[in-house]
Parts: structure tokens; C-alpha cells; sequence
């Protein structure tokens, strides 16, 4: 009972520090959603081309934002984008200047998810067959008329799985963000715990906050599934 | 003999080679390739210039180290989570309720969960036990941070490859448990010997990728100060703060991470060579 007290809203309680880390993790993972799909679009675009130069270059930024450790990528965004800047605005000024924790969790984020969403893109490109591409060119369509209209719709549903599934990743790498003092879910967790000596109880109620973020998610993203695919005839 | 071919047409020589023309797609792959390049370099110039004999001999043992810790993590944690996974795959499918509704439940709460927030919970967790788990005899292992990250990576990963094992062994025709059947094999003979022969096949690459994975992650250990080679790493940048002990780490973990890859790829290419056509 004493526990759930604990739970209080208020100034006694961590419910509503724990609402504040959670609204950070999802703003956090909705913040890094676009760039991460854009660039991982224009990866799998430039993996597409039949350029060998671009697609040399395209596989370059997968092969190193998909082997290194997400933990690795923030610490260089992080540490280095710090020195950079001091850096470049040490030409300037004297003033110290700080990177910004949240920008910081969400270029090394995005760049990974980007990384994985160019793979899913690229193989979703190959399920298009090229025939489509030349009946479109032959119906006198621009190459964009072409991408925009017979192309992206069946890319999106091609892809909704395996992003749907990076999604779901993306949610739960977010926690890496606490280790560089930024408060999401898990890092006011760790302040809860450090004040009130209950790990246990504390990290399952993180825990199950996570687990029913990934639920909504993916009841979600099961809507949106079925909505993209509703032209599709149904297998049994 | 010669008149045969006078009256036909002369074959037709193939189209010249057409020219590879300057279009936007070209020079913009030339100049990211360069872009690359000179990354590269600039990676290099930075190693070099900022080689500190002292820190390199000082932390890259360490490191070393490190990576030992690393390597020992992973595959304790993949090969006892495998030997796990089976089981929970195999209780997955059951057909008792309650025994496919617990391993769904074990299932779904590690993979809907950071890996981050499960080694808190068990290490910290179990720090709030001392007296219980000295009293059961179990201290000597949750007191050491290595043994708890190890304990939490089995059981994490043992929930990812029970979800690969499933799949696969589910992707098996159906047809074959009925010829199986049909030929008077008994369920858990036609188990071993036909159905898991081929769903470890289908499991494969599902499976490097996760070996994969859990490299990557394992790098985690280092924050509940597990010196592994992430570990070693921040130590060492702690101290110095050379930035260039990040690159060095960052270049061993792709090695290892491409290395892997390939030779993943290779091993796929030779054990499925009797499916190819």
C-alpha cells in the first residue's frame, strides 16, 4: 500500500515525474520518426539507382550506423557535436555553448533508424516490378508523376511492416537517451529510485509503461496496416 | 555449302556501349563518395596526429580487455538463451492454455521492454534482496554487476529467438506431419528428425541477425559498470577526454559487426546449398 502511495501525483509522489519522462520518450521518438524516414528513404533511393558512385555511398552509411552500437553512435553525437561546436564557436567567442541533449538523442537515433528503414525501403523497392516503371513512362508520365503515384502507394505498403517493426525498436532505444542526462521515462525512474530505495517496484512501473506504449503502438500500426492494405484481396 | 548463307542478311553488330552520361545521380554518388573519402582521411589524420603513446598504451589493453568481456557476454548469452528459447517456443504452440499464455506473457514483456530498463531492474532489483539472497545462498551471484547483465541478456534474448523459432518451426508445411504421421513416426521423433532439421534452415538468418544484435546491445553492460569494451571505453574517455578512444572503439565494433556478417553470410551460403536451383 505504502508503494502505491508512492505513485501519488503531486509533490509527494513520482507519478507525475513519471508522466513527464514518458511525454519526453514519445515526443522524443515522434521528433526523430521524419528525419530517420526522409534520410532512410533517400538512402534506399540512392541504393535504387543503378549509380554505381551513389549506391557505393549509400551502402557505406548503412554498413556504419547499422554495425555500430546505438550506445556508441550517441556518446560520438553527443561528446563529439560537443567539441565540434565548442570548436567552431571558439573561432568566435569565449562562451561555452552546450549540445543539446534532446537534438543530440535524436541525430544519433535518427541515424540509426534511418540506417534500418533504407534496407526495409530498398528491399520494398525490389518487390516493384520494373514493368510498372516502363507502362508508366509509356503513359507519358514524368519520372516524379511516376514515383509520386504508382510507385509511393505501393511502396508504403511493402514497408509498413519492417517499419513498424523499427518503430517499436526506436521506442525502446529511446531509454538510451537517460545516460546523457536527459529525462526521459527511464532517468526520472532512476531519480525516483535513488530518493525512495525501491528499485524493484519502480523499474516494473517503467517497465510496464514501456510495454503499454509498445501496445498502443502497435494496435495502432496495425490500423494503419490494415487501412494501406485494404485494397488487397484477403488470404486465408 | 556457301550458297546457304548468301542469301540471308548479314548479322547485325551489337549497339556501341552506351556513354555513361554526367546526370544528377552521378555527380551527386561522386561527390558523397568523396565526401566519404575525405571523412576517411580526416578519420585517419585524427588517429594519427592524436596518437598519445601514453593513453594507447595505458587504455588499449584495456580495451582489449574489454572486448574479451564483450565477446564472453555474447556468446554465453546468445548459445544459453538458444538452448532456452526451444522450450518456450515449443510452449508457445502448445495447446494448454495457460502453459502458451505464460511463454506468450514471457515473451512479449521482454521484447516490448528496453533491454536497458531490464538490467536496472534486475540489478538494482536485486540489490534490495541482499538478506534474502544471502539467506537462499544466491548473493554470491547477484552481487557481481556481470553475472546480473549476463543473466538479464539470457533472458532477453531467450524471448527474442523463441519468437524465431516459432515462426520458423510454424513455417514448416503442415503436409509434412501428416506424411510423417502417415508413415507410423511418432510426434516427438517427427520433431527432431524432420520438422527441426529444416525450421533451424529457415531460422538462420533470423538468428545471425540477432547475434548481431545482441553485440550491439551488449554495449549496455557498460552503464551498470560492466568494464566491457563500450566500458573500458568510457573509462578511458573519463580520463582523458581523447575523443579518439570512441574511433578506435568504433572501428573495432564494425569489424567485428562486418565480420560477423559475412561470415554469417557464407556459412547461410554453404548450409543451404542443396535448396538451390
Amino acid at each position: 500500500m505504502e508503494l502505491f502511495q508512492m505513485l501519488a501525483w503531486g509533490p509527494d509522489g513520482w507519478a507525475d515525474e513519471l508522466a513527464e519522462g514518458t511525454w519526453l520518450t514519445v515526443r522524443l521518438a515522434l521528433a526523430t520518426l521524419p528525419f530517420g524516414l526522409a534520410i532512410g528513404l533517400l538512402v534506399a533511393l540512392a541504393k535504387n539507382s543503378g549509380e554505381k558512385s551513389l549506391e557505393t555511398a549509400a551502402n557505406i552509411y548503412t554498413t556504419i550506423f547499422r554495425g555500430l552500437p546505438e550506445l556508441l553512435t550517441l556518446f560520438i553525437v553527443y561528446y563529439g557535436g560537443q567539441m565540434a561546436l565548442q570548436k567552431v564557436v571558439g573561432l568566435f567567442t569565449d562562451t561555452y555553448v552546450e549540445v543539446n541533449g534532446f537534438v543530440a538523442g535524436m541525430v544519433a537515433l535518427g541515424l540509426v533508424f534511418s540506417a534500418f528503414a533504407s534496407e526495409v525501403f530498398a528491399s520494398a523497392f525490389k518487390g516493384i516490378p520494373a514493368g510498372q516503371g516502363e507502362a508508366a513512362k509509356a503513359l507519358g508520365m514524368t519520372r516524379w508523376q511516376a514515383f509520386r503515384l504508382v510507385t509511393l502507394p505501393q511502396l508504403v505498403r511493402l514497408s509498413i511492416g519492417g517499419l513498424s517493426n523499427l518503430w517499436l525498436v526506436l521506442l525502446k532505444e529511446t531509454s538510451l537517451v537517460s545516460v546523457i542526462a536527459l529525462n526521459d521515462l527511464l532517468r526520472n525512474t532512476n531519480v525516483a529510485v535513488g530518493s525512495t530505495k525501491q528499485p524493484l517496484f519502480f523499474y516494473s512501473v517503467a517497465l510496464l509503461i514501456y510495454l503499454v506504449l509498445s501496445l498502443i503502438s502497435s494496435k495502432g500500426l496495425g490500423a494503419i496496416e490494415a487501412y494501406v492494405k485494404r485494397g488487397e484481396e484477403r488470404r486465408a | 555449302m556457301s550458297d546457304t548463307t548468301a542469301g540471308m542478311i548479314e548479322a547485325r553488330k551489337p549497339p556501341p556501349q552506351a556513354r555513361r552520361r554526367w546526370g544528377v545521380a552521378r555527380i551527386a554518388g561522386v561527390a558523397l563518395c568523396v565526401l566519404w573519402a575525405l571523412l576517411g582521411v580526416a578519420l585517419v589524420v585524427s588517429l594519427l596526429t592524436g596518437y598519445d603513446a601514453d593513453v594507447f598504451s595505458r587504455y588499449m589493453p584495456r580495451m582489449l580487455e574489454g572486448l574479451w568481456v564483450t565477446a564472453k557476454l555474447v556468446v554465453l548469452s546468445v548459445t544459453v538463451g538458444g538452448l532456452l528459447a526451444l522450450p518456450v517456443a515449443l510452449a508457445r504452440m502448445s495447446h494448454n492454455f495457460l502453459v502458451s499464455k505464460l511463454a506468450f506473457a514471457y515473451v512479449y514483456a521482454f521484447r516490448g521492454t528496453p533491454l536497458l530498463g531490464q538490467v536496472f531492474l534486475l540489478y538494482y532489483g536485486a540489490g534490495q534482496f541482499v538478506d534474502q539472497l544471502q539467506a537462499a545462498g544466491l548473493w554470491w551471484f547477484f552481487r557481481d554487476a556481470y553475472n546480473c547483465v549476463l543473466l538479464t541478456f539470457i533472458l532477453n534474448t531467450a524471448a527474442y529467438q523463441a519468437e524465431i523459432f516459432k515462426t520458423a518451426i510454424e513455417s514448416i508445411p503442415r503436409g509434412q506431419w501428416e506424411a510423417a504421421s502417415s508413415l507410423g513416426l511418432h510426434k516427438s521423433h517427427t520433431f527432431r528428425k524432420i520438422i527441426l532439421p529444416q525450421a533451424l534452415i529457415t531460422a538462420l538468418r533470423p538468428l545471425g541477425n540477432e547475434f548481431i544484435l545482441m553485440v550491439k546491445s551488449s554495449a549496455v553492460a557498460s552503464i551498470v559498470t560492466v568494464f566491457d569494451l563500450m566500458g573500458a571505453t568510457k573509462l578511458a574517455f573519463s580520463r582523458t577526454y581523447d575523443f579518439n578512444v570512441y574511433m578506435w572503439a568504433a572501428i573495432i565494433y564494425l569489424m567485428i559487426v562486418e565480420t560477423l556478417r559475412r561470415v554469417w553470410a557464407v556459412l547461410e551460403r554453404r548450409l543451404t546449398r542443396h535448396l538451390e536451383r
